[in-house]
């Protein structure tokens, strides 16, 4: 230990229990200025995420009176077209008979709506394949076999209660998030 | 790197030595493309791909910083900018097309480019790294040239982004987060048409960098040449410049007659007419389909109809078409063979000509067609072939297959036969 430079003596004072003072602070350093660089990441990610003005849009309010039995209206809810049915009592029952063994993505009608609410059949109108819009929301639109919607792109068909009954799609239509604030006006998102 | 033999800059005037002292950046350009880079004597015109793509990087820069000046990037105004870009704009609609038509015929030059990898077997030892550059270089050109067609936001514009942003819902539990957050919104919307074009912009300099990294990874073993046999003497090579600077020259004015033929007379010929709608979320073309040169990966990615494994079909789709790409990076350690050029295996060049260059062309037609019968079996055929080609058929015949005999040296592949390398004059040590 003993030497005769100046250098090495004030390092040698330096030492206690093993650990260097240099190396402390170095360590300390390093470490305080990687968490601070990790920290400026937060902002860099989180700006990407939807703006507070997309936000305020994620929510949808639509107004069910004009809504005949049969007919069926296209909203949009985040910028994808949603559909509003208001289904027949023959279309409710066409879609409660089907057992729940025939279909590929199995549900009941029931549980795509809500309680008491049996013909208000919402769904987004975005096909579960590709993304596409299916036809069957407009008057005089094709609605394919099963009466429900029918997706030009690849020939998906829907039933009565937006589900996959045939072609490529895997699930059915998606039920978004909605509650009912009066009976006749829903808040989707 | 360079060879002994290779000639030495030496500036003429008081000036350029001035210049050499401070910054030696003539120097740096005379040894990377100039009369200092020895290149083998032998190169045919498949290495000419190599500088044609760097010119359609140049081209697509120019052009596209010119339209950004003219392009503005908000989903309100976005299409009606083109619009002006195209009647308004003195020579817009030139540029704009030269843009666009750049763009097809960079991926052209690049698949040859690749493409020539494969047959010549570019991607070995001692040139792996130049390959893996070069993969990536590959990657950022398919991310640039995506975003770049999000941005005139017509109808595939529109649905192009909202199928390939899809893609990442497809991954499980994260997915939609991620898709959310890479567009800014739950569809794509004016938060994604402006991040597109922040990084359209940006990404073609990264690029830039990468391709100073390949070169520069291609330099330290010099070029490869169509005998796939390293250089062994100076009769071997001959200067970058004046020789390949002219062949260059030559393939580049080929080029530019295709290129101009498309950009003057069927501008529109490999677009898709949907784009001159005006992007609409609520309406889907019939046909969504990317531009043609992605087309072998989008028919991949459709191949997947059913479950797999208990994997869901989408994602099993999406995987396969990232790994499509991906498998190139290991290639350099599946094809096993010490023999480097096509030209000397008898099964790797049938394997090349009859199974992997047909199963590509049959993938991109698919890629292009309906999602319908028979071009979904089609492309499941291919898509299976693709993969067996990489995973199993190049490992195996490495294995196996009996290479026809090498000359000598590239001079002796030339000229017949090599005296002064035989006599051992003038030879480098072996790499």
């Amino acid at each position: 230990m003993a030497t005769d430079t100046g250098t090495a003596d004030s390092e040698t004072l330096a030492i206690e229990d093993g650990v260097r003072r240099r190396d402390f602070i170095n360590i300390a350093a390093v470490s305080a200025a990687g968490v601070g660089g990790l920290a400026t990441l937060v902002p860099l990610i989180s700006q990407m995420a939807p703006s507070k003005d997309v936000l305020a849009e994620s929510t949808t309010e639509v107004d069910l009176t004009p809504i005949q039995p049969g007919q069926a209206i296209k909203a949009v809810f985040r910028k994808q077209p949603l559909f509003v049915r208001n289904l027949t009592p023959k279309e409710i029952a066409e879609a409660e008979k089907v057992p729940l063994s025939e279909l590929r993505d199995p549900q009941t009608l029931d549980e795509r709506t809500k309680d008491g609410k049996l013909n208000w059949l919402i769904t987004m109108g975005v096909c579960t394949h590709l993304g596409c819009v299916p036809l069957g929301a407009g008057e005089g639109e094709n609605r394919g076999e099963f009466g429900g919607y029918f997706c030009p792109c690849h020939g998906s068909q829907y039933d009565t209660a937006a589900r996959i009954r045939k072609g490529p799609a895997p699930k059915n239509l998606e039920v978004p998030d909605y509650k009912f604030e009066t009976p006749t006006k829903i808040v989707v998102g | 790197m360079s060879f002994p033999w290779a000639q030495h800059y030496e500036p003429k005037f008081a000036f350029t030595r001035w210049v050499d002292e401070k910054l030696p950046l003539p120097r740096l350009v005379y040894n990377a493309i100039g009369g200092g880079y020895p290149v083998p004597r032998n190169l045919n015109y498949a290495w000419n791909f190599g500088v044609l793509a760097g010119f359609c990087l140049v081209l697509q820069i120019v052009t596209g910083v010119i339209l950004a000046m003219h392009y503005a990037a908000n989903a309100g105004v976005a299409f009606d900018s083109v619009e002006h870009i195209m009647r308004d704009v003195n020579w817009g609609w030139m540029l704009r097309y030269a843009h666009a038509n750049g763009a097809s015929a960079f991926f052209v030059v690049v698949y040859l480019h690749i493409f020539r990898g494969f047959f010549y077997g570019s991607y070995k030892a001692p040139r792996e790294m130049v390959w893996l550059l070069g993969v990536t270089i590959f990657l950022l050109m398919m991310a640039t040239a995506f975003m770049g067609y999000v941005l005139p936001w017509g109808q595939m514009s529109f649905w192009g982004a909202k199928v390939i942003t899809g893609l990442f819902g497809a991954i499980p539990l994260v997915g939609e987060p991620i898709q959310t957050w890479l567009l800014g919104g739950f569809a794509p919307d004016n938060a994604a048409l402006n991040r597109f074009f922040s990084l359209h912009f940006l990404l073609p300099f990264v690029i830039a960098g990468v391709i100073i990294l390949h070169i520069w990874a291609l330099h330290i073993p010099g070029s490869s040449n169509p005998t796939g046999v390293e250089v062994k003497s100076e009769s071997d090579t001959v200067p970058f410049h004046p020789y390949y600077t002219a062949k260059d020259g030559f393939g580049l004015g080929v080029f530019l007659i295709f290129y101009c033929a498309f950009l003057f007379f069927m501008p529109n010929a490999l677009g898709h007419p949907d784009n001159y709608i005006p992007a609409n979320p609520l309406s889907t073309p019939a046909l969504i389909v990317p531009e043609w040169y992605f087309w072998p990966f989008y028919a991949i990615l459709r191949a997947f109809t059913s479950n797999f494994f208990f994997v869901p079909a989408k994602l099993m789709g999406v995987m396969a078409m990232f790994a499509a790409i991906l498998v190139w990076f290991f290639l350099p350690w599946l094809d096993r063979s010490p023999v480097r050029s096509g030209h000397y295996r008898p099964l790797f060049r049938k394997f090349f000509w009859f199974g992997l260059i047909p199963c590509v062309l049959v993938l991109g037609y698919c890629g292009g067609s309906h999602a319908e019968e028979p071009y979904l079996m089609l492309s499941q055929i291919a898509a299976a072939y693709y993969f067996l080609h990489f995973l199993v058929i190049v490992p195996i015949i490495s294995s196996f297959e009996r290479p026809e005999p090498l000359p000598f040296s590239i001079t002796e592949a030339v000229l017949g036969s090599d005296k002064k390398a035989v006599l051992g004059e003038n030879t480098t040590p072996a790499t």
